[in-house]
């Protein structure tokens, strides 16, 4: 078979950019190696025994970071909703309550209003409020999407503004743990991008969840003519001097095409072409503990959407030393957004920093209780934040889990610490997209699908 | 017969860009002052065009596109 374009992976870069590809004429194969797309956002379905209830679970999507209005202008999720002809109806988008960052000795709430954030800062770290206003000042005027800029320490440059290190700590905590691959600091212009897609644009979820928008993209991606194939794994991307020929499947079927869009990450798609990859895999990656109770959870205070939880003042942004560390986490509530249905189960989901080796070298008896071990410490943290209810089902993936379905090496989310920003490969006609191009997020992901695949599929 | 080169370009601008009101716009102003679009719907307008209407429109000449009535200029040889 030969196609114009064969992209590598369903998920959310994956079908985006065959969505353009395929709206303008292309002849385009997706190929996704699971039985169903979403890669890093996807999902499951678990029978409750005590109930016999069937549940869908969420894997990834915490919250949609950028929200914007309907018809907001300038904004990238309504730039990607054009590029793709979905309507902004069709996401069914509810708003985030508030989240909150919650350290050893303060708090901090923000929303899909910039001025709770403000007014909060005003009040908490009085002293710091002019600083935190010529920060803010200093992002606006920021050229975030300079494709040449060179490497800016987002610590260096808050230290510059601010000087309470705890304030520091804890505006930069959820921009790293909400997409960085690297480990305690970050470029300034993801900060940028980052601190605009959290605090000026802010959360919202699909009702539906992740399987809203992957639905969305299945049915478009069918409706403009393209192939989606699921079991279809890629066992080599085939090339020569003049560059990609098309790639090899595990089954021994060769796809012909002189063009191939990776979203499988770049080690992992360098790997399909037998060249080094070791030095070039992230580091972080996480487990996950899914909590199903029996009735909505009830909040000491107010109903958080979800809470950025550390420990102590200092935030360590790492690969787990062991296992896995509960001494920060990531809990979000995926009941309390606005006009979710207020009656039923609550749920929770809580992400700790783990180190994917030590998982993968246990035998199963000490996997299971290593699994139990992170149940128990993430119902610690809950009991901590007073939530105690009583759970009619639980669930804890881990690295390993997220190897096994995404096929990214170490079971990295946010994918390699080397990024390939133009999406451009030393061979010619094999492009990255998605996580390893470099834009950060679900939105993030499906406009770098976008980008990529107009500037080298369609713009020729 | 000649074709409403201008109504095509309204037509495929709607499309692409659903949310945007097309009432009172001023077909000597750049289109970019006068309504959110950016490099991205100008390439969906160039591939409507070419989807459509057979009509090709080389990098080089996007600029030539800028306002309505430079779309009709330019355009215009093009559906003859």
């Amino acid at each position: 078979m030969s196609y114009d374009a064969i992209i590598i992976g369903a998920g959310m870069s994956g079908l985006a950019a065959g969505i353009r590809l395929a709206m303008y004429g292309k002849k385009v194969v997706v190929l996704e190696k699971h039985t169903i797309s979403g890669g890093l956002n996807s999902y499951y379905q678990r029978r409750i025994p005590s109930t016999k209830e069937i549940f869908q679970f969420d894997v990834g999507l915490h919250a949609l970071t950028n929200f914007a209005k309907k018809g907001e202008k300038r904004k990238p999720l309504t730039k990607l909703l054009r590029q793709l002809r979905i309507g902004y109806d069709e996401l069914e988008l509810c708003e985030q309550t508030f989240s909150q960052i919650h350290f050893k000795s303060a708090k901090l709430n923000f929303s899909n209003d910039f001025e709770l954030l403000q007014s909060e800062v005003k009040s908490i770290f009085p002293e710091e409020f002019d600083n935190f206003q010529k920060l803010y000042q200093y992002i606006l005027e920021f050229n975030e999407v300079n494709l040449n800029a060179d490497y800016l320490s987002a610590k260096k440059v808050l230290e510059s503004y601010i000087a309470t290190p705890l304030l520091r700590e804890m505006l930069i905590a959820p921009l790293l743990i909400y997409g960085s691959a690297w480990e305690n600091d970050m470029d300034f212009s993801q900060f940028v991008i980052m601190f605009k897609a959290l605090y000026l644009e802010g959360f919202s979820r699909p009702r539906g969840g992740v399987r809203t928008i992957l639905s969305l993209l299945e049915n478009k991606f069918k409706e403009v003519g393209g192939e989606l194939r699921y079991r279809s794994s890629v066992e080599s991307i085939e090339y020569n001097e003049s560059g990609v020929s098309g790639v090899v499947l595990k089954n021994g079927e060769k796809l012909e095409s002189k063009k191939v869009f990776s979203s499988a990450g770049l080690p992992e798609t360098m790997d399909m072409c037998q060249k080094d990859k070791r030095s070039i895999i992230g580091k972080l990656s996480f487990t996950e503990t899914i909590l199903v109770f029996d009735k909505k959870i009830k909040h000491s205070e107010n109903e958080p959407t979800i809470i950025f939880y550390n420990d102590s003042d200092q935030y360590n942004y790492q690969r787990a030393q062991n296992f896995y560390d509960a001494s920060s986490a990531v809990i979000c509530f995926p009941d309390n957004y606005e006009s979710q249905n207020k009656d039923g189960h609550g749920v929770a989901r809580l992400t700790f920093m783990a180190h994917f080796d030590q998982w993968n070298n246990l035998e199963k008896p000490d996997y299971l209780t290593k699994k139990n071990e992170v149940l128990s410490e993430s119902k610690r943290i809950l009991k901590n934040l007073n939530v105690e209810q009583s759970e009619i089902y639980s669930d804890v993936f881990t690295p390993t889990t997220i190897k096994r379905y995404t096929n990214h090496f170490d079971g990295t989310v946010y994918g390699s610490t080397t990024k390939y920003r133009d999406g451009q490969t030393k061979i010619d006609g094999l492009y990255i997209i998605g996580t390893d191009q470099g834009f950060l997020g679900i939105v993030g992901s499906m406009l770098s699908g976008i980008s990529i695949s107009n500037l080298y599929g369609l713009m020729e | 017969m000649s074709v409403d080169v201008k109504k095509i370009v309204l037509e495929i601008i709607e499309d692409v860009a659903p949310d945007e009101d097309l009432g009172g716009l001023n077909p000597a102003e750049s289109l970019r002052d006068q309504l959110d679009l950016d490099s991205m719907d100008f390439l969906d307008i160039v591939m409507e065009l070419r989807k459509r209407h057979k009509v090709e429109v080389p990098s080089e000449d996007y600029p030539r596109l800028a306002t309505l009535d430079s779309c009709v200029e330019y355009l215009s040889p093009k559906f003859a």
